[in-house]
């Protein structure tokens, strides 16, 4: 008896019954597991301030990180902007951050394939410079007809700078123009 | 208007709510009803295309029954300026202002020009007040319900609330998002909005304003420090081709008043901290290196380029036009003719896979194996693995912290950019080619951190902030020299480095600050919360009402001060007059509150600079169904049309495309999709493509909810899920119904949860003053079912064309 008395107590609907939690949404619906349950955000090594990925409001987030690696993504409620709010977007981060199809490592397409190769992160940078040397090179404007300087290629274009730092932004502006290239544009265009 | 904000910018939506709870009236002018709908006080459904007529009537009627706030407008604004006697308004020329060059398809905008002189009793004719009246006296509210499809009592009741809730002790506020700007009218309907709210002295007050919602975490940012061809940063233009010397450059973007008149020092500062001590006062701070403008080069320019292979190498960063342009279709063409393309982003997105599963595959117009793009796919790092700042849409810069190391291969943009050009300078050291000078002389010593060699973001942000002779951070552009002495990578930045410390990292809770909240974040400029706000005083300083006081002359300190940071210099009193020969801010009298203007004031009437006129006129879209109720010009006359096979328009007033669409976004959804469609919560969410289509027109077509519905263009056809919803009204528009469909832009081929791109509907055609795409409203044919599959899917277009009479004349091979 003792046995089935210990199992029935741990039916939620008796100890609703039974105990004070009539609506069943308190100590009634309980179980050693939930009990036993830490939020990630209470097991955190450390909590960072970043700001939300996606639209232009610009809500607080906080990143918790265990193990080196994020576990949960939640407002900041000491932001003016958003007071702790995020939208489904701002709210769904995490995913966005740990994503399982993120790829990771580089690829390589050569012309006319259709496949993708790996290839080594320094072996691409060292191309990428190749072919912006190249092509600048080919695509040269010095002058215009008049004689007016131009010293620039339309042969480099560059699209985004919308979901990325000002600092990024800055760097691209600053060796592009240094290059010649002038056909950099971001989402602010469309 | 022009904006979904509940949906779009949720988070922010909520302050509308407070203010809502507090007995503000809120609004809703849309095609569409929507959660901001349903939570306004009233929603106003409107064709879109039409919102210069609507705005263009609360004008007229502002000015019409004398609601404009006269104390404000005559110091405050240019209406009392007078207007040269050459000029002819739209009322006198069928539609076109006075300057138009048919040859060249351009305004001489020398007959727009003010004479300088000035009657603050509004009543001589030329005065813009009286300009205005003139030109807006056509904006009627029959021409609302005409043109508009808005009932007579609903935009008397707008008109009523908007002038009811506007003068010293309230103000009425405009938000809006893309559905104004794009536009072929994009520019002009901002600046309709501007006309009215500078006339009810609603700008540079608390509760005021015209505040735009923007998309991108960084979009503001990334004009600010403008990944965009025609300027540099902080809004410097790029120099064009025959401004052969700096003094030419100078000259052309100087002021003699105002702060565009420290012009010089803005560029000398940026060149030093561009070229560093290469760049000096003989060089002329080495402005020969930047590269010269010749017309538009922007991203619609581009993709023409790349078909034509004049352009061969591009880099996509963050970025996905294969889904998230205008014609999107022709962006994936763009990428098949490249000869080396470079994609780094989080996921494998629809632009870095063209080549294998663009829908061009299918229908035959490319081959994987004929494309010749060499395609490097670099991941990219999270902004949960990197430092830097976001700017958010009200100017306040926000440092995020890095939390973790990215993985594998990804890597920051700045660890991208760093390292490709260090790598190109070492590849190019030595080179005595002059053209490589500019690569060489480059400032690009930035410390790299840890394992992955990243570039300190921070140090980069101080570069941004400026430094002076002795090499300490600045703390305003105020400080900015023009003898080469300070340097300052983007100056409307200066000061978010001040003191050495990283102000934009600042995050004081709210609750231990004031209301204003100046101590999270920095705001540029200056940590200015709001533009402009000396307009928040009367000429005299005082605030218009203790109601609305925000910042204020202090008599007996002799300085301004109050809640924000003033925009004005700090001991300016409101007396002080420009004495003779004054220049630059002290050319500005201490009642000229709009301080980047050189005459201190709002432009009711715009002289100078834009390219479709002085005022706002409406013109219909691109395409439309309907004839202009307003002039014989049927679309605005300087809109950029590019002539190309890949960009085939609809014919206005066509029968065979009678509908008018409109793209949207989701709260689910982002964009083009990339940093949404792959997260499986979202995608649960929004799980497929649909059109938003009424009623009515569900039977007119026989489209069934749930179903499936084909959506017909010049361009191409696409299919979607049909929902049939009332939230979409018939308008009565010119005496004829008028149905529109809504169309979420977020979908490609990729990710978890897929379908047709609604961009590949659209043209390019463009905003002449921004080059911005008419995305908002187009027309179009819809019809049950799902599209075909193959070459069946070109057959079904290309009958559409011929029906439509598109191709004859243009193009005679397909």
């Amino acid at each position: 008896m003792a046995t089935s008395r210990t199992w029935i107590a741990r039916w939620p609907v008796y100890r609703q019954l039974t105990g004070g939690d009539d609506l069943g949404r308190g100590a009634a619906a309980r179980s050693p597991r939930t009990d036993r349950l830490v939020s990630r955000t209470r097991t955190a090594d450390k909590v960072v301030q970043s700001v939300c990925p996606y639209c232009a409001v610009g809500c607080g987030q906080l990143v918790f990180v265990k193990d080196g690696r994020v576990t949960q993504i939640e407002g900041d409620p000491d932001s003016p902007v958003s007071r702790g709010r995020l939208c489904p977007k701002g709210a769904a981060s995490k995913q966005l951050v740990t994503s399982p199809s993120r790829q990771t490592q580089v690829l390589y397409r050569r012309p006319y394939s259709a496949g993708w190769e790996r290839l080594d992160l320094d072996r691409a940078m060292d191309m990428i410079a190749d072919r912006v040397i190249e092509t600048r090179r080919a695509t040269w404007q010095e002058a215009d007809a008049d004689g007016h300087p131009l010293r620039r290629t339309l042969g480099i274009a560059s699209l985004g700078g919308a979901t990325l730092d000002n600092e990024e932004n800055y760097l691209m502006k600053k060796l592009y123009t240094a290059l010649g290239a002038i056909q950099i544009e971001n989402q602010a265009r469309i | 208007m022009g904006s979904n904000m509940a949906e779009n910018h949720p988070v922010a939506f909520q302050w509308v709510v407070q203010a809502k709870l507090r007995g503000a009236t809120v609004i809703h002018v849309d095609p569409r009803f929507t959660r901001t709908s349903a939570l306004a006080r009233r929603h106003v459904p409107i064709r879109a295309g039409s919102d210069i007529v609507f705005l263009g009537a609360l004008v007229n009627h502002v000015l019409s029954g004398e609601h404009y706030f006269k104390d404000y407008i005559i110091p405050y604004t240019n209406a009392s300026a007078l207007v040269s006697e050459d000029f002819r308004d739209t009322e006198d020329l069928g539609g076109l202002f006075s300057g138009w060059d048919e040859r060249s398809g351009r305004y001489d905008p020398a007959s727009w020009q003010l004479t300088g002189e000035r009657d603050e009793t509004l009543q001589h004719p030329r005065c813009v007040l009286q300009v205005l009246k003139r030109h807006f006296a056509r904006y009627t509210p029959d021409l609302v319900e005409q043109a508009c499809g808005v009932p007579r009592e609903s935009f008397a009741a707008v008109a009523d609330a908007v002038t009811r809730n506007s003068g010293r002790d309230r103000t009425t506020a405009f938000v809006y998002s893309v559905g104004w700007t794009q536009h072929t009218a994009g520019v002009q309907n901002i600046r309709t909005a501007a006309i009215l709210q500078a006339l009810l002295g609603n700008m540079g007050r608390p509760g005021g304003g015209i505040m735009a919602l923007r998309g991108h975490a960084s979009i503001q940012g990334s004009t600010d420090v403008p990944t965009l061809f025609d300027l540099l940063p902080g809004y410097l233009p790029m120099p064009r081709a025959g401004q052969d010397d700096f003094d030419a450059y100078v000259s052309a973007g100087q002021q003699p008043a105002g702060f565009w008149g420290p012009f010089r020092s803005y560029a000398v500062s940026l060149l030093r901290a561009w070229f560093g001590d290469a760049a000096t006062a003989d060089n002329e701070w080495c402005f020969g290196y930047l590269p010269r403008l010749t017309g538009d080069h922007g991203t619609y320019q581009t993709v023409g380029a790349q078909i034509d292979g004049a352009c061969k190498g591009y880099f996509l960063v963050g970025e996905n036009p294969a889904v998230g342009s205008a014609n999107a279709k022709m962006q994936r063409l763009g990428l098949a003719h490249l000869d080396w393309l470079v994609v780094r982003d989080l996921q494998l997105i629809e632009s870095a896979t063209f080549w294998r599963d663009a829908p061009e595959i299918e229908t035959g117009e490319l081959r994987t194996t004929e494309i010749p793009t060499e395609v490097f796919f670099l991941p990219a790092a999270a902004h949960t693995e990197k430092d830097g700042t976001f700017t958010n849409t009200q100017r306040m810069l926000q440092w995020h912290h890095q939390a973790v190391e990215p993985p594998g291969d990804a890597r920051s943009d700045l660890w991208f950019y760093y390292h490709l050009g260090r790598r190109i300078r070492e590849k190019l050291a030595g080179s005595a080619d002059p053209r490589d000078r500019p690569v060489l002389d480059l400032a690009w010593d930035y410390p790299v951190e840890g394992r992955l060699a990243e570039p300190s973001a921070e140090a980069v942000l101080r570069e941004i902030n400026g430094t002076g002779p002795d090499g300490r951070a600045l703390s305003s552009y105020t400080e900015l020299r023009d003898d080469g002495s300070t340097r300052c990578g983007v100056w409307i930045y200066c000061g978010c480095y001040a003191g050495e410390v990283n102000q934009t990292a600042r995050r004081k809770p709210w609750r231990e600050q004031s209301w204003v909240a100046p101590e999270w974040g920095w705001a540029w400029p200056s940590n200015r919360r709001i533009l402009y706000n000396r307009a928040s005083a009367d000429p005299q300083g005082r605030p218009w009402s203790q109601r609305k006081a925000y910042v204020w002359w202090d008599e007996e300190r002799g300085e301004w001060t109050g809640h924000d940071n003033p925009d004005v210099e700090r001991t300016k009193p409101p007396s002080y007059r420009p004495g003779r020969g004054a220049a630059g801010p002290a050319a500005l009298a201490g009642t000229d509150a709009f301080i980047m203007q050189r005459d201190g004031k709002a432009a009711l009437f715009v002289p100078s600079g834009l390219a479709d006129g002085p005022l706002p006129a409406h013109y219909e879209p691109n395409e439309s169904p309907f004839h202009n109720e307003l002039y014989d010009q049927q679309a605005d006359p300087a809109r950029r049309r590019y002539e190309r096979r890949e960009n085939p328009y609809n014919p206005p007033e066509s029968e065979v495309f009678p509908y008018v669409f409109t793209t949207y976004r989701l709260t689910e959804h982002h964009t083009a999709g990339g940093m949404s469609r792959t997260l499986p919560y979202l995608a649960e969410l929004q799980p497929e493509f649909f059109c938003e289509v009424s009623p009515e027109l569900a039977r007119e077509r026989g489209l069934e909810h749930m179903g499936w519905a084909t959506i017909v263009t010049a361009r191409t056809a696409i299919e979607a899920r049909v929902m049939v919803t009332e939230r979409i009204t018939p308008l009565t528009v010119a005496g004829r119904t008028v149905h529109q469909v809504g169309l979420p832009y977020h979908w490609g081929s990729r990710g978890i949860t897929t379908g047709d791109p609604a961009n590949d509907l659209l043209a390019m055609v463009l905003d002449p003053n921004v080059f911005i795409q008419e995305s908002k409203v187009a027309t179009c044919d819809i019809r049950p079912g799902r599209r075909p599959r193959g070459p069946a899917l070109l057959d079904l277009v290309a009958a559409y064309r011929r029906r439509a009479g598109i191709g004859q004349e243009a193009s005679t091979d397909g």
